[in-house]
């Protein structure tokens, strides 16, 4: 940092102290029409729609919510929902660890390439990905013949959604461990095992504690698209009312209906949710970012 | 190097790697696989017709021309945004420092049908466009409103990093040296967050290229005008026509994988500027 100025910690006093300093501040005219057109486009393209949901699920009242919370088919889409999550965030956080695990604490050959494979479902659609597992496993698949003379059903199942939804977060929780454990290096695990801890004390007790914020906020990050995904889990889930159909599903269902208003009570119940999602992640972030564990 | 020393200290190598790569093919490789498998049975005749034909040609259209101009007008409002969120004070900062990541948050069916009551006719923004003759909801107007919402963050959380960390003495030289504020962002400033730009920019892209449950709400999903490819891949599976939509769905795959291999190129070099003016 330059000796000159004295740089304060970024944030809100970096930006109040860039203003007060004439090398890096720009007219207020010049200020005032960025921010009318950055804050501006922000509150049509994000803000608008977010309270458009909340406007129209009130617009009969409050009874819409009571409908809402009484009607089977909603319910049991909120279970199926919560149910793919149980299934989808523990198997990434499985997956997370031993890719960071594997790829942070060791060196080996074409580990560029596994990282970039794994950041691969990011950029593949998520129709893509659903039809890409009905080719797998549905009635015409390469598993097909065999999961139909074994009486398993995966396509317009349980497990084909959890595995649609598996595929579309696929990458969340590993590179937010793998960029974590890389940065972290290995000192301190070798320190551990040199000093006589097992391999899974060393992880338990040395690793864990270090990598528990940025496993906490892949795992915010996993569950909130897990709760949302819609293209992939629209191809495998088949649409059976009170059997197949997640909250994003029902939400679709509504609209189509012409129930608009259980539709954006739905919606709105799903804002929240991601409101929640924001909140603990902007809280989390603050932990990550100042590398503080403690 | 110490290197093939510390690979023998810590356990654990062999397992972790072992399940990273059956874990990797069970659930990506193999079944994306079995697109390319599916659309190579085809002849090519029959691939042509399916992936190449009138109607799809037109999603073909649609899909990548609203979102490469749906990704530009995202990095041209990302940038003064993530410049706002890093220069400037204003109130409720903080908030929409927060809300920025909605898009990835939100249910993207949820965001289909908030945009489509907003646009349409006699929604807030669609009732005040109506007089004037501009209609969104169900237009190909409508499918790049839902991309600009779902593709926005990209932008800003690429930039805005690259702007916290930017120091300075850049600034500072290039004011002590005569240049004014337009000068100084023109050649100091802007060039520094090029490679994060183009990184959020191909971002923001390729996940327009794919969006599906924002878009098919507001865009009306009349067939040559405002049907997107995925909607089309659907359509149809929906008709049993699998063939056709993996044809559809391997053209996509094989953009899809020269976009990634692109934000790669990009993200090295970001990586490679932030050492530098570390």
């Amino acid at each position: 940092m330059s000796a000159v100025i004295d740089t304060p910690r970024p944030g809100q006093d970096r930006a109040r102290f860039l203003q007060t300093n004439t090398a890096t501040r720009e007219p207020w005219l010049v200020r005032l029409v960025l921010l009318v057109l950055g804050v501006g486009f922000f509150a049509i393209f994000l803000l608008l729609p977010l309270i458009t949901v909340f406007v129209e699920a009130l617009r009969k009242g409050l009874d819409t919510y009571g409908w809402a919370i009484h009607d089977s088919d909603v319910l049991s889409s909120i279970g199926l929902t919560f149910l793919t999550v149980l299934f989808v965030v523990p198997l990434n956080v499985l997956f997370g660890l031993a890719a960071g695990w594997a790829i942070a604490k060791f060196e080996f050959r074409g580990k560029q390439i596994l990282i970039t494979l794994i950041d691969l479902p990011f950029s593949v659609s998520p129709v893509i990905a659903g039809l890409s597992y009905m080719l797998v496993f549905g009635a015409r698949g390469w598993l097909g013949p065999w999961l139909i003379d074994h009486d398993l059903k995966v396509m317009f199942a349980v497990p084909g959604i959890v595995m649609a939804t598996t595929f579309v977060t696929f990458p969340f929780v590993a590179r937010e461990l793998i960029s974590l454990m890389q940065s972290q290096g290995r000192e301190e695990e070798e320190a551990a095992v040199v000093l006589g801890a097992s391999g899974l004390a060393t992880f338990v007790r040395v690793t864990l504690p270090n990598i528990r914020w940025g496993l906490i906020y892949g795992v915010i990050l996993c569950n909130a698209r897990a709760m949302g995904e819609f293209g992939a889990v629209s191809v495998v889930s088949g649409h059976i009312r009170g059997e197949t159909n997640t909250l994003p599903l029902e939400v679709e269902i509504l609209y189509n209906e012409y129930n608009f208003a259980g539709a954006f009570a739905v919606a709105s119940f799903l804002c929240v949710l991601a409101l929640v999602t924001l909140l603990v992640k902007w809280w989390v972030e603050r932990r990550v970012h100042s590398g503080d564990a403690s | 190097m110490s290197l093939p020393r510390s690979r023998r200290v810590l356990p654990g190598f062999t397992p972790t790697l072992l399940w990273t790569l059956i874990w990797l093919t069970a659930v990506v490789l193999l079944p994306l696989s079995a697109v390319f498998l599916k659309a190579s049975s085809l002849n090519a005749a029959a691939f042509a017709d399916a992936a190449f034909s009138p109607r799809v040609l037109a999603s073909y259209r649609l899909s990548f021309g609203a979102s490469l101009i749906a990704a530009s007008i995202n990095t041209v409002f990302g940038v003064i945004l993530a410049w706002n969120l890093v220069r400037y004070d204003f109130p409720g900062k903080r908030a929409v420092d927060a809300l920025v990541d909605l898009p990835f948050a939100l249910p993207t069916a949820v965001a289909g049908i908030a945009l489509s009551a907003l646009y349409s006719p006699n929604g807030w923004i669609g009732g005040l466009l109506a007089p004037f003759g501009i209609k969104v909801a169900f237009t190909p107007l409508g499918v790049l409103v839902a991309l600009i919402f779902i593709g926005l963050p990209f932008v800003v959380r690429t930039v805005q990093p690259i702007l916290e960390d930017f120091d300075t003495e850049y600034e500072e030289a290039a004011a002590s040296l005569g240049a004014g504020r337009l000068a100084t962002a023109r050649h100091v400033i802007l060039p520094a967050l090029m490679p994060a730009v183009a990184t959020g920019f191909a971002m923001a892209f390729a996940r327009a290229v794919g969006e599906y449950g924002s878009v098919i709400f507001i865009a009306g999903n009349i067939p040559k005008v405002s049907e997107i490819t995925p909607l089309l891949i659907i359509t149809k599976l929906e008709q049993y026509d699998y063939a056709g939509a993996t044809a559809i769905a391997a053209v996509m795959l094989v953009v899809s994988f020269i976009l990634l291999l692109i934000i790669n190129l990009l993200q090295a070099r970001v990586a490679a500027r932030g050492s530098r003016h570390a």
